[in-house]
């Protein structure tokens, strides 16, 4: 599909998810120019009419926000890029996203907050907002690139369970990532894993555009295929049509979880290292899981019987892969450049467990390995 | 006639979608929606090529009745799905609803916008100069003077021309009707989704309920009334001076010109950025 393909690549973050985002199908992005998304755009707009997609600046992110909607009801695969204030703008629409399962990517650079807080410093402020931002109870997927190269793997798989599940992924990358550089190989395209979304097979007259099939998840015609229906921000019945008795709201609303939850063992994604005989684990995210992961080996060094669980999905939050964890160790360190978003789900699932640790940086710096290494050998 | 609006109506009200409407007898909106079908009716669009974008309002309702690829958004943001569903399928026939505070307060950026874009979009604004569907607060449009909810003791703030806005913005078609005009509008509603390039109706119509009971304004009948006897074509407007139009509103087509649309520019935009694949 492009010519870059099966060449070792410099790239940054923020152009590595433009090469994910084209690699698993988005043919449309709308977006907002913000610092420190930009470059997602800026690569867009230079290589989606290349391959005949569409980039389109938008008056802001709310309207970003609605045009890859559109756009998606269209039958596209579709990705907004942005930062905190941006983030803000867009949660309307998400939840319209939401509960008219639209699949769409929504990439969320974080950035020092709250308001236009630190433009340039990185931050993961954004993650509980990245789940609660938009209101009413809703089902969405939240996950988090650490590298360049997951930056590219990763936004596949934003796509891939978005297109799945018929839900918007929010994909949260910080300030670090975007803008580091790493030479990453880009895999051949055929080796990747691409999902679309499921198509409806009965004819236009037996579709019912918001029937789930055995998972919950409706079948998904583009608009002008030939299967007319109703899409709205209302709660809507199988047809698609506003109701408010109160047993279809209760059907869709549980139909609307329970799609999520029965993914649970597929969405949620982490990735163990030296967790063996850990006695002590590191859970981490984003850029911070590399400095930890360089902790936890300079640890090692030292004999210290450490481990690291790196969160790729942050929510629905990967109870299932920490709860073990939590019996295994005596501790846990939980480093975050944010006041305790994630810790707090951690301290959820411990129960008491064992010792969940927090290490906590808000001044718009990012974790170094010694941070950690020095929280570590104290518990 | 009366055959032809009985095919119409079999054929483009939704047959699944249970009736009543949620519009209150004698409102504008239904008006509007009549016109709305007979454009398409002669038209002869597939309903397969038709989307319908709404807003939030009582005008925002619209597409749930109608047989068409309907889109029903958020509040003010019509527009702006509509342009990921135009750009996305440039072939289908993409039509926005809104009403006036949705259009011009709420989603105001979005509309000069789109005028700016000049995506192929038609865009139908239902003016009944008051938010009705949450209960007759003052809109954009409520003329100075007049109460509302939230004017009780008198609007002490000015109204949009609607219309004159999206010249200024840079639309390539824009018209005025009102909902005593049916068969203006329904000609305007035409040649606007003929029309190349983003094509506003602004339709002034009826809330008696919220806004003209308020003002004193009558029944629907009453107001539709007076919109036969203040409105004025555009021909004739031009001859008057700005004083004899005090009060007068302008119906037909005030802009119709020929300006590139960016969906076709688009394809050029594609065809430029082909040659240089691998390049940058
Ligand atoms: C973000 C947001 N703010 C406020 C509302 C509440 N609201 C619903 S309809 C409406 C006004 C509608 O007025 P208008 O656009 O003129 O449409 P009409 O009902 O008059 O047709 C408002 C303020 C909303 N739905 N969403
Ligand atoms: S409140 Fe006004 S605008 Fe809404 S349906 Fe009733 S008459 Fe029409
Ligand atoms: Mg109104």
């Amino acid at each position: 599909m492009f010519n870059q393909e099966n060449k070792r690549l410099l790239l940054q973050g923020n152009e590595a998810i433009a090469y994910g985002a084209l690699a698993a199908g988005c043919r449309f992005f709308a977006g907002y120019p913000i610092t420190p998304a930009t470059e997602i755009s800026e690569m867009l707009a230079t290589m989606l009419p290349q391959v005949g997609g569409t980039f389109v600046q938008m008056e802001d992110e709310i309207a970003s926000m609605g045009a890859i909607i559109g756009a998606s009801l269209a039958g596209e695969k579709t990705m907004t890029a942005t930062s905190g204030p941006g983030f803000s703008l867009m949660q309307e629409n998400l939840g319209y996203a939401c509960i008219a399962e639209v699949p769409c990517v929504v990439v969320n650079v974080m950035r020092g907050g709250p308001s236009t807080g630190l433009p340039t410093c990185p931050s993961q402020g954004d993650v509980q907002m990245a789940r609660w931002g938009t209101h009413g109870d809703h089902p969405i997927i939240v996950m988090a690139v650490s590298s360049v190269s997951d930056s590219f793997s990763i936004t596949i798989k934003a796509f891939n369970l978005s297109e799945q599940y018929r839900v918007p992924v929010v994909l949260l990358s910080d300030e670090v990532v975007a803008h580091t550089r790493e030479c990453v190989q880009l895999p051949d395209q055929k080796s990747i894993r691409v999902v679309d979304r499921i198509r409806p097979s009965v004819p236009p007259d037996w579709y019912k555009p918001y029937e789930g099939d055995n998972r919950g998840v409706p079948h998904m015609a583009a608009f002008g295929d030939g299967y007319r229906h109703h899409v709205t921000g209302l709660v809507h019945d199988e047809y698609g049509f506003p109701t408010q008795k109160p047993n279809e709201v209760q059907q869709f609303q549980n139909r609307l979880t329970k799609k999520i939850t029965r993914g649970f063992s597929e969405i949620m994604m982490t990735k163990g290292f030296m967790l063996e005989d850990a006695e002590i684990a590191v859970i981490a995210y984003g850029s911070v899981a590399r400095s930890a992961l360089k902790a936890v080996e300079d640890a090692r060094k030292q004999g210290v019987k450490v481990g690291l669980l790196q969160l790729i999905t942050l929510f629905p939050f990967p109870r299932s892969h920490v709860s073990p964890l939590l019996e295994q160790c005596r501790a846990v360190l939980v480093p975050e450049m944010n006041m305790g978003q994630i810790s707090r789900e951690v301290q959820r699932v411990n129960q008491n467990k064992c010792v969940v640790a927090k290490h906590n940086r808000i001044d718009g710096q990012f974790i170094t390995p010694n941070e950690i290494y020095a929280q570590l050998i104290k518990l | 006639m009366a055959v032809t609006a009985q095919k119409i109506r079999h054929e483009y009200l939704r047959h699944n979608k249970k009736f009543p409407h949620v519009w209150c007898p004698g409102c504008g909106n239904g008006i509007v929606m009549a016109a709305l079908l007979r454009a398409i009716y002669r038209m002869e669009i597939s309903k397969d090529d038709v989307v319908l974008a709404s807003g939030i309002g009582c005008s925002g309702r619209m597409p749930t009745y109608l047989d068409f690829n309907t889109l029903h958004t958020t509040h003010g943001r019509a527009l702006t799905f509509a342009t990921g569903v135009k750009l996305a399928k440039p072939d289908l026939n993409v039509v926005a609803i809104m009403g006036d505070g949705d259009a011009t307060a709420i989603g105001g950026n979005h509309f000069i916008h789109a005028a700016r874009r000049n995506l192929n979009l038609t865009a139908i604004i239902i003016n009944n100069s008051i938010y009705g569907m949450t209960g007759g607060q003052y809109s954009p449009t409520t003329p100075f003077g007049s109460t509302s909810t939230t004017s009780v003791y008198g609007h002490i703030e000015h109204d949009f021309s609607i219309a004159e806005l999206a010249v200024t913005a840079g639309a390539s078609f824009v018209a005025r009707a009102t909902v005593y005009h049916g068969e203006l509008m329904d000609r305007l509603i035409e040649q606007a989704m003929r029309k190349r390039g983003f094509a506003v109706v602004e339709v002034i119509s009826n809330c008696h309920v919220q806004y003209g009971r308020r003002n004193k304004l009558g029944g629907a009948v009453d107001m539709l009334t007076s919109f036969k006897e203040n409105s004025i074509t555009v021909s004739k407007a031009e001859k008057l001076s700005p004083e004899e139009l005090e009060g007068k509103t302008t119906i037909g087509v005030l802009t119709d010109r020929e300006m590139p649309i960016s969906t076709e520019e688009y394809k050029k935009v594609r065809e430029r950025a082909s040659k240089t694949k691998g390049k940058i």
